[in-house]
């Protein structure tokens, strides 16, 4: 990350720069503290993060699509059938998003990583929108594991952390079945050892 | 506390099933039934009897018309039907109401056809309620809240004795606080069949007989409705905060929806003077629910009284219906004081709090579940509600760093980290004001300069926390910060916060929710910390009663 420091400057950091900073997913996070002011929020002497499953990209690029296609389609039979010239713009519109959110899906997926620390569960997820979240252990009230239809067929589960607190949103999405079960039996263990009250 | 009739009161805490107050399905709504069935027949009789039973001229009153075809027996026999049904299902809804409580659990059973059953954990316990509305205070009745985490989680005992409430509240209490006394024996007796054993207690006076024991009853009635609301050995006086009501008054005159009511009538005034009283009747309607809301709110916080005890935080509130709320010590999961603009010249703030149970009732100023701790209190006020709430939390830091943080203009040094320069376009007013401080297992966050906000968020109860930046707040190198907490209306966010300090603050609270979890014994309040001084300032209290 050192070389994107010297690039970026002060406060000068753009969008894309700062996307590449996270390009590459596997690489270790540094180990030894960061600098403390470093050009993006990254929280230093952490171990490494463990990434989703790249399949997962599949998931959310069938939903985009799905989306995408439905509201088109809508469009074009305002358009066509009800005579509706206006409807095209929002048709547009929505179409270049999607292929938008399409197009930076894979980094979106890499950017989502959990460690499982000693005594909390440390998640993170986003680019342009970055969030970091410490959950302890002995918060947690439930695990919830789903599957939906296409990330059954891949053979993915989505892991569903939650405590008293609504706000806490720690949703690990992509993980592969067996891996999502070992997870859960590994968080319930360590809940059980150091639970706490409400 | 040491009161010697803990030892010689009939507990009902005894693990055994006993029956409610006789009278609780009529102020369960009978009596509104009875009014409504009277109210009904009264006005719509002749329809009625046009309806059942096909007679359509008669003439006049249909009581001539039973009299002349003389069914005057059939009627009345009718009506005494009725009458007993009405008492047999009454009866038996009674007969089959039961609660017990024991070591482990209050439990309720309830219901004729539909049978339920209502089981509450001791060291669960977030709260216990008891309220008092006006009939059934007339009668020397209360009701019983005791509330666990969770949407409308709560085991009613309505209604009990008021006497008997508030023996059995504290039972209840002191068996969740895990503190050690044989004061009562426990014996769970499943099978056993409900005893009636204390009717004395139950009815909550000695029984009566003929005209010298209604007048007992009524004297004892007027007694309990005049005495004082808080129980004057139940809390020392110095951590009683009353609320004088001409402050309440005040309080209520200078806020936003006055100001609100106040512009409205005034654009009413104007208008109906260049004359135009259609317009007018339309916006009479909000005027008149807001001057009610003004004053319900007002009659509801009038006695307000906050207290600290051996088993946590009383809050008491109301005039003709009473409630009174006991918080155990780790129930309460953040706190948020606040200053509105209109408050600011005579120093008052209000309190507010967020816990994990989520109770139906509706609280003091009107807000739904009675999450205001201090409905309006000067700064002194404030310094001893925290300390109530925030038991431990007392030292001269705290309240250095507490005073900072409500009065402080945000100078460096001041105890908080507080935003950037770079942040001022942001916040153009209150960016020096927002910031956080760490404190002996405590976080404060600070924001707001035309409405001074203050939020603490004891670690223990720390459910998680969150850093957050978007690509602008990268630009400027800076982040937000949240604590997640249960919901409430107090919401602990922190808008703008250089990006390093997110970092520290990001990791301190890491690292401190779980020391602070860990340490933390709250669900037995007394059980753990026999020999620690007690949070609530009451420390000579404690075991007393063993």
């Amino acid at each position: 990350m050192s070389e994107h420091q010297a690039v970026m400057g002060d406060g000068q950091a753009g969008q894309a720069q700062a996307d590449q900073a996270q390009a590459d997913p596997h690489s270790a996070e540094p180990l030894a503290p960061a600098p403390a002011d470093g050009p993006r929020l990254e929280l230093p002497a952490v171990g490494e993060w463990k990434r989703v499953s790249p399949k997962y990209v599949v998931v959310e690029v069938v939903g985009t699509l799905l989306f995408g296609v439905a509201a088109c389609a809508a469009a074009a039979v305002l358009w066509l059938v009800a005579d509706q010239q206006w409807a095209i713009y929002p048709g547009a519109v929505i179409a270049v998003g999607v292929l938008v959110t399409v197009a930076l899906e894979p980094r979106r997926v890499r950017s989502i990583g959990y460690q499982l620390r000693d005594d909390d569960l440390l998640f993170r997820r986003g680019i342009m929108f970055q969030r970091f979240v410490a959950v302890p252990y002995g918060r947690m009230q439930l695990v919830d594991i789903t599957r939906g239809p296409v990330a059954r067929w891949l053979g993915l589960a989505d892991l569903k952390f939650v405590t008293a607190a609504a706000a806490t949103g720690v949703a690990i999405p992509g993980l592969p079945e067996a891996e999502a079960d070992l997870l859960r039996d590994r968080l319930v263990e360590l809940a059980e050892s150091r639970r706490a009250g409400l | 506390m040491s009161s010697p009739t803990r030892a010689a009161s009939t507990s009902l805490a005894d693990g055994a099933w006993h029956r409610l107050h006789p009278a609780t399905p009529l102020f369960r709504g009978g009596i509104f039934m009875v009014a409504v069935l009277g109210f009904i027949l009264a006005n719509l009789r002749e329809r009625l009897v046009d309806f059942f039973f096909r007679v359509p001229t008669y003439g006049g009153d249909p009581l001539d018309e039973i009299f002349r075809r003389g069914a005057v027996g059939w009627a009345l026999l009718a009506i005494a039907v009725v009458l007993i049904v009405i008492l047999v299902v009454f009866y038996l809804m009674w007969r089959m109401h039961t609660f017990r409580v024991d070591a482990e659990s209050v439990e309720v059973r309830s219901g004729l056809l539909l049978r339920s059953n209502r089981r509450a954990r001791l060291d669960r316990i977030q709260g216990v309620n008891i309220s008092r509305p006006l009939v059934p205070r007339l009668f020397g009745a209360a009701r019983l809240d005791v509330s666990v985490a969770g949407q409308d989680a709560t085991v009613q005992l309505a209604y009990l004795g008021s006497a008997v409430a508030d023996e059995l509240r504290r039972d209840i209490l002191r068996l969740a606080s895990g503190a050690k006394q044989a004061a009562a024996p426990i014996a769970p007796t499943d099978a056993a069949p409900p005893s009636d054993a204390h009717p004395d207690a139950l009815h909550g006076s000695a029984p009566a007989h003929g005209f010298e024991g209604a007048s007992r009853f009524a004297a004892a009635r007027v007694q309990e409705f005049l005495s004082p609301e808080l129980d004057p050995d139940a809390a020392p006086p110095a951590s009683v905060v009353r609320i004088p009501p001409q402050r309440l008054a005040g309080s209520i005159v200078f806020s936003l929806s006055t100001l609100v009511l106040v512009t409205l009538a005034v654009v009413m005034a104007v208008r109906a003077a260049t004359g135009n009283p259609d317009w007018l009747i339309g916006a009479v309607v909000p005027v008149l629910g807001g001057l009610g809301y003004s004053f319900s709110r007002f009659t509801k916080s009038l006695r307000y009284s906050i207290a600290g005890t051996p088993d946590g935080v009383r809050v008491g509130y109301g005039l003709l219906s009473t409630n009174n709320e006991t918080l155990p010590p780790g129930r309460i999961h953040a706190i948020h004081v606040f200053q509105p603009l209109l408050w600011r010249p005579f120093g008052w703030w209000q309190v507010r709090i967020n816990k994990a149970e989520r109770s139906a009732n509706r609280g003091a100023a009107g807000q739904a579940a009675s999450t205001t701790t201090l409905p309006v209190g000067t700064l002194a006020d404030v310094m001893k509600v925290l300390e109530l709430i925030l038991p431990g939390y007392d030292d001269d830091q705290a309240r250095a760093l507490v005073t900072q943080g409500l009065l402080g203009t945000g100078h460096a040094g001041d105890g908080f980290a507080n935003a950037p320069r770079r942040a001022a376009w942001r916040r153009p007013l209150s960016w020096r004001r927002t910031g956080y401080a760490v404190d002996d297992g405590v976080v404060l966050f600070r924001r707001g300069v035309i409405t001074r906000d203050l939020m603490l968020v004891p670690l223990a109860r720390l459910q998680s926390v969150g850093i957050s930046q978007g690509p602008l707040q990268r630009m400027q190198r800076l982040a937000s910060a949240k604590l997640h907490t249960v919901a409430g209306p107090v919401t602990a966010s922190l808008p703008v916060v250089a990006q390093a300090q997110a970092l520290v603050l990001f990791q301190a609270l890491a690292a401190g929710a779980v020391a602070s979890a860990e340490a933390d014994t709250t669900h037995r309040w007394r059980s753990e910390r026999a020999a620690a001084p007690a949070g609530t300032g009451t420390a000579g209290a404690e075991g007393a009663g063993a």
